[in-house]
């Protein structure tokens, strides 16, 4: 059974400015099952982070419908973590508090957060960084933290919203890796938005490549690439050049159409 | 280098200073009558009376500087007190229930602009002379500075970090009490640091009209016997002790706040 199904699921806006409605999304149809980690992979404004947002409960599709594990979503829960694009830490928290702040929520008693926090903080490799505050901290160091704090929740899943988007190259490459290694080595299912494709090649067991305006799935793509991944094998390449043609052939489709 | 340094730690007191040798040399060059303006002098001789009773030139109030300020003080903390705890109640609820903020908010915007001052009169016909009409007057002029800080911390409070407590499982109550109420607590303590000012304002001014002690007390008591020495000694203690009181306040800030030590242009300051 598919940990998310996401059926006929699409998103208007009324964007009050111009008077207009706009379709952010059309008929999105996407199955992901148990440990999969999928990327949602398109130019910005194809409604990516949107569908991640119906996925988190941060917003609801005005049609169709998204299940988690067979439950409608309808709000945030704890059982998706999520990983945003800026680390949105409390910055009155050190890190371990921060890590360990669902366990803060539920009323944990101190020794038992901190110890707890002490795992996912080695895990995601801050250790000795415990009681710094995140202003005190790089953006990578910070991001880290972001995936700490949804790791500890023991999530059935775990959604990330161009995590790596303001990292630099050497930085974002080293976090792939450890994501990946993370990703192994603690099991579970992942959602990851991002607008690279070289990212999304070096992650994903299926990259679903989507377009803009109205934002569909052009095509869900099982990367069967060994780990950890070649970015200069000829097959990455392959797969590189045929994404690149769905997004180039995507975008002189638009250009006919509104010429 | 250490000479240096030393002199730099002297900085604050060269402004005093000049001040206080300007204003003996005016005092007793005869420009004026010497009772119009007493020299620094003459009101420390009458303070250091008044505070432990040395010749008693102060008469009644000879040694009697530590009741009168601890009467000023009480009335400070009662009224600040209970602004604070409703202040900053308030000012939650408002700023995150907009169904509260409709309800509450016109009245108490119509409310704001009266002077605390002018309620005096109705202060004492309900409360009559006592210490209560002076904290109600304390209460009204430090309530609305913390109110209004309140309120705008709240609502300027990161909506993504109500997403991430959303996300971890929080409830309304659980976000309220671990996100948006820390957010705020900058805003909070500048809305602390104006209300403890205008609380001492206002115990004074309710101790010149409505109450029969304390330093404001003291001070209307000596203008009218033209001890104009008592009366700026009774001045400056009041400035000491509301720049102790303000300084309370900062010293908690700069604990609750130690997180915005390297965030912002001078910390917690």
């Amino acid at each position: 059974m598919a940990t998310i199904d996401i059926t006929v699921v699409s998103k208007i806006f009324t964007d009050r400015k111009r008077n207009a409605d706009v379709t952010a999304l059309a008929d999105i149809n996407l199955s992901i099952a148990r440990n999969e980690f999928v990327c949602l992979l398109g130019p910005s404004g194809c409604g990516k982070s949107t569908l991640l947002n119906m996925i988190a409960g941060f917003e609801q599709p005005s049609a169709g419908h998204v299940t988690v594990d067979g439950r409608p979503v309808t709000a945030p829960g704890a059982d998706r973590g999520v990983v945003f694009q800026h680390a949105n830490l409390m910055p009155w928290l050190p890190v371990w508090e921060n890590v360990a702040f669902h366990l803060l929520l539920g009323g944990g008693q101190k020794a038992e957060r901190r110890a707890r926090a002490q795992v996912y903080i080695d895990m995601v490799g801050l250790t000795g960084f415990e009681n710094h505050y995140p202003s005190e901290l790089s953006g990578g160091m910070n991001q880290r933290v972001g995936i700490a704090r949804a790791l500890l929740m023991n999530p059935q899943v775990i959604l990330m919203d161009e995590p790596f988007g303001a990292l630099d190259e050497q930085t974002r490459m080293d976090m792939q890796t450890e994501l990946v290694r993370i990703w192994q080595q603690h099991q579970g299912t992942i959602v990851f938005v991002t607008h690279g494709i070289d990212e999304a090649l070096t992650l994903g067991t299926h990259v679903a490549v989507m377009s803009a305006r109205p934002g569909r799935i052009v095509e869900i793509i099982p990367i069967d690439l060994p780990r950890p991944r070649d970015i200069t094998s000829p097959q990455f390449n392959a797969l590189k050049r045929h994404i690149l043609a769905l997004l180039r052939g995507e975008r002189a489709e638009q250009e006919r159409a509104s010429a | 280098m250490i000479a240096l340094a030393q002199l730099r730690k002297l900085d604050r007191y060269i402004v005093p200073a000049l001040v206080l040798a300007g204003w003996e040399a005016f005092s007793r060059s005869g420009a004026l009558p010497a009772a119009l303006l007493p020299a620094p002098s003459t009101v420390l001789w009458a303070w250091a009376d008044w505070l432990v009773g040395t010749d008693g030139n102060t008469q009644t109030y000879s040694g009697h500087w530590l009741a009168d300020m601890l009467a000023s003080l009480s009335r400070v903390a009662a009224g600040f007190a209970i602004a604070t705890v409703s202040g900053v109640g308030l000012g939650v609820a408002i700023g995150w229930s907009r169904k509260i903020e409709v309800v509450i908010e016109p009245t108490l915007q119509m409310l704001r602009p009266i002077p605390p001052v002018s309620w005096i009169p109705l202060a004492i016909i309900w409360f009559g002379i006592a210490n209560k009409p002076a904290i109600f007057l304390v209460f009204l002029g430090a309530f609305f500075p913390i109110l209004l800080n309140t309120i705008h911390g709240v609502k300027t409070c990161d909506r993504n970090l109500i997403r991430a407590g959303a996300m971890v499982g929080g409830s309304e109550r659980k976000l309220l009490r671990y996100i948006v109420v820390p957010a705020a607590m900058p805003s909070i303590f500048a809305g602390l640091r104006i209300g403890i000012g205008s609380a001492w304002m206002l115990t004074v001014t309710a101790e010149m009209v409505a109450v029969k002690s304390g330093l404001g007390y003291v001070l209307w008591d000596s203008y009218y016997f033209l001890r104009y020495d008592l009366v700026l000694a009774a001045m400056a203690s009041i400035g000491l002790l509301g720049f102790c009181s303000d300084l309370a306040i900062r010293t908690v800030m700069a604990r609750v706040l130690h997180w915005q030590r390297n965030t912002t242009l001078r910390g917690g300051e």
